[in-house]
């Protein structure tokens, strides 16, 4: 079974900065991670490639194999690394000036290119969404580009005489659906622990070969990738506002339902 | 002198400092209190290939220098002493199988050690025996191909979870110190039983047991080394295990100056964090510039090993000054912490008792100044 996974570089921080001028989140002195949740998706490639062996033994080189992809400057390179550290047996940069800009409709477009590039894929996993854009789109976009089945929020995959069997974690109940391969699905954090890297594989890793293609290796349509292929425009980009720091009520208990109540009288919320 | 690392060793370290971050560290409190062998944890290691760091890539290991064993082992302790510890007496039945071992005997023993499938120990402490190695009393008689163990060790890291034991055992009484013989003995050979594990003032979850015995035949094969020269070979393995303790000391030691740093921020003293006082400063300028000087004596001893130089006494010199640092260092970081720093709320009550096994085990300081005056005075006696 040959799975490709599809990764996104993002800025190792909660504090998000954003370039008040461009709207663009600021990376410099920012250290790119795989996003995490994509570790998940991952990991579940791993585990599926290993699984779909006769015994699950360790896989040799060549069989089950996992491809990843991601989309990105030349330093998202570092992201697909860590990657092949992780275990999988091939990396692919998508990296071309034409792919700047890219909204979650290009993105999903520049991947699909790619996935009917690599040509033979059974299943292909996204993280459920990425920390940086939080939008959870650029999954279900690129079933739809690809014209195959897909499902979103996964917590379990299993995969038998062509199917995939995959349990989805909704607000308060599972859905388990069975879907034909090839299918896009994505994954949940929940699904799994990502592994650490052996260190065997963070020295193999170093020094492998990562395949760079570009807007023409991709044979893109130009007005579909990048700017031009993104009907979506950032407009503003803010951190929130701080909350302030809450008032302190002190004293005894009574004196401190007294002086609740009172608050919330003069806030003239309370019902009655 | 450089201890400049390489994108190899840099890569190295930064995956096993995400694994320590990210696994070892947050359950290093749970782990402690498990009075259990930390399974788990070391499956992981040698998942991740880090319980072969040194030994050669044909033997299935990583190929690394002592340096990085060294670098990745004040890691692991800093994160979590007792897998440190784990790592640390593993290498002391690794190491002299690389030195003295046979083809025959690194192929049979040094790969699963590698891979962490077997686990190792190494055995030269008896209950008359500890500082004065020479004073070994278990027996190993010939008997045709075999030879016949009698006798008792004690103290014995990972006894009992390890399958490769390396065991100093006398061969020739008459001759002391010149007539002991090192084996190879693996665990569930007849004769080989486990006796009691300590309870100790720290480090529950790491076995320290008794090793028995009785009428144990131990095929000739498994002898390491050269009859009669068991001396050499645990003098040479207890000279790694010196920078392995060492390591292990600077790794609690910096767990300490760790844990203690931000709680100098957040403690709230006199309407100020305790951090704006200079008696605390000068504690953390002290436990630091020692934390640092103790790691670098570490790391020249591991350095003068990986170039095949003479490093006993830098050995005993890490060994000695990184132990009492520890010990310093730890005693500082409960006293920043006051009240608190003596519950078991925080780690560094924990971290202090840890500290003085390193002042102990493998040469007590009083030992290692010994071997250091020793070097000294033959040296500069001109």
């Amino acid at each position: 079974m040959n799975i490709v996974v599809c990764i996104k570089q993002v800025p190792e921080t909660t504090e998000v900065r954003v370039d008040p001028n461009t709207n663009a989140l600021i990376r410099e002195g920012v250290k790119g991670i795989i996003n995490p949740v994509d570790e998940n998706a991952l990991e579940a490639a791993l585990q599926l490639a290993t699984a779909s062996l006769p015994q699950a033994r360790l896989r040799d080189a060549g069989e089950g194999k996992v491809t990843v992809i991601s989309m990105g400057p030349p330093q998202a390179e570092e992201a697909l690394r860590q990657a092949l550290a992780m275990g999988a047996d091939e990396a692919i940069l998508l990296v071309d000036n034409a792919f700047r800009g890219s909204d979650t409709l290009a993105t999903s477009y520049t991947l699909a290119a790619a996935v009917r590039r690599i040509g033979d894929a059974d299943l292909i996993l996204c993280g459920k969404q990425a920390i940086d854009g939080d939008t959870g789109q650029v999954g279900p976009g690129l079933a739809e580009r690809l014209g195959v089945p897909q499902v979103t929020f996964a917590i379990g995959l299993e995969v038998a005489d062509g199917k995939l069997r995959a349990k989805r974690v909704l607000d308060d109940f599972f859905e388990v659906l069975e879907v034909k391969l090839p299918a896009v699905v994505t994954v949940v954090k929940q699904a799994n622990d990502p592994r650490h890297p052996s260190m065997r594989n963070v020295l193999k890793a170093k020094k492998a070969e990562i395949k760079k293609w570009s807007a023409a290796d991709l044979e893109a349509d130009p007005k579909q990738t990048g700017f031009d292929g993104s009907p979506t425009q950032v407009v503003k980009v803010w951190p929130p506002e701080k909350r302030g720091g809450g008032k302190k009520i002190e004293g005894s208990a009574d004196e401190v339902a007294g002086e609740l109540a009172k608050l919330i009288k003069d806030m003239n919320i309370a019902a009655g | 002198m450089d201890f400049t690392f390489n994108e190899d060793q840099t890569a190295i370290l930064e995956a096993v400092r995400e694994f320590c971050r990210e696994e070892l560290a947050p359950r290093a409190k749970e782990t402690d209190e498990a009075a259990a062998w930390p399974a788990e944890n070391v499956r992981k290691l040698a998942e991740l290939d880090l319980m072969g760091v040194p030994i050669p890539e044909e033997y299935g290991g990583l190929g690394m220098d002592f340096l990085t064993w060294s670098a990745i082992g004040e890691e692991l302790s800093c994160a979590c002493t007792t897998t440190g510890a784990v790592y640390g007496a593993h290498a002391l039945a690794l190491v002299p199988i690389m030195v003295f071992g046979t083809e025959e005997q690194k192929r049979k023993y040094l790969a699963p050690l590698a891979k962490g499938e077997h686990i190792g120990a190494f055995g030269l402490t008896e209950p008359g025996a500890g500082s004065d190695a020479g004073a070994v009393a278990t027996k190993a008689i010939r008997d045709g191909d075999h030879y016949v163990l009698n006798g008792t060790k004690i103290f014995i890291s990972n006894g009992g979870e390890a399958q490769t034991y390396v065991i100093v055992t006398s061969t020739d009484p008459s001759r002391g110190a010149r007539g002991l013989t090192t084996f190879i003995v693996e665990k569930g050979t007849s004769g080989f039983e486990f006796g009691k594990d300590e309870k100790k003032m720290a480090f529950a979850s790491l076995p320290n047991r008794e090793l028995v015995f009785t009428d144990c035949r131990v095929p000739k094969e498994n002898m390491l080394g050269r009859e009669n020269a068991g001396f050499l070979v645990a003098m040479r393995t207890l000279a790694v295990g010196r920078i392995g303790m060492a390591t292990g000391a600077v790794g609690v030691a910096r767990a300490a100056l760790e844990a203690a740093v931000p709680y100098t921020h957040q403690r709230q003293q006199f309407g100020q964090p305790i951090s704006n006082f200079q008696a605390i400063q000068f504690m953390v300028a002290d436990m630091a510039t020692e934390v640092d000087c103790a790691r670098l004596l570490t790391w020249r001893a591991a350095w003068l090993k990986d170039q095949g130089k003479p490093f006993e006494k830098e050995a005993a010199m890490a060994k000695l000054y990184a132990s009492e640092v520890a010990m310093r260092t730890t005693t500082k970081a409960v006293q920043i912490f006051g009240g608190y720093g003596y519950t078991r709320e925080f780690p560094v009550e924990r971290y202090m008792r840890e500290a003085k096994l390193f002042e102990i085990v493998e040469g007590t300081s009083e030992v290692q100044r010994m071997v250091i005056a020793n070097h000294v005075l033959r040296e500069l006696n001109r």
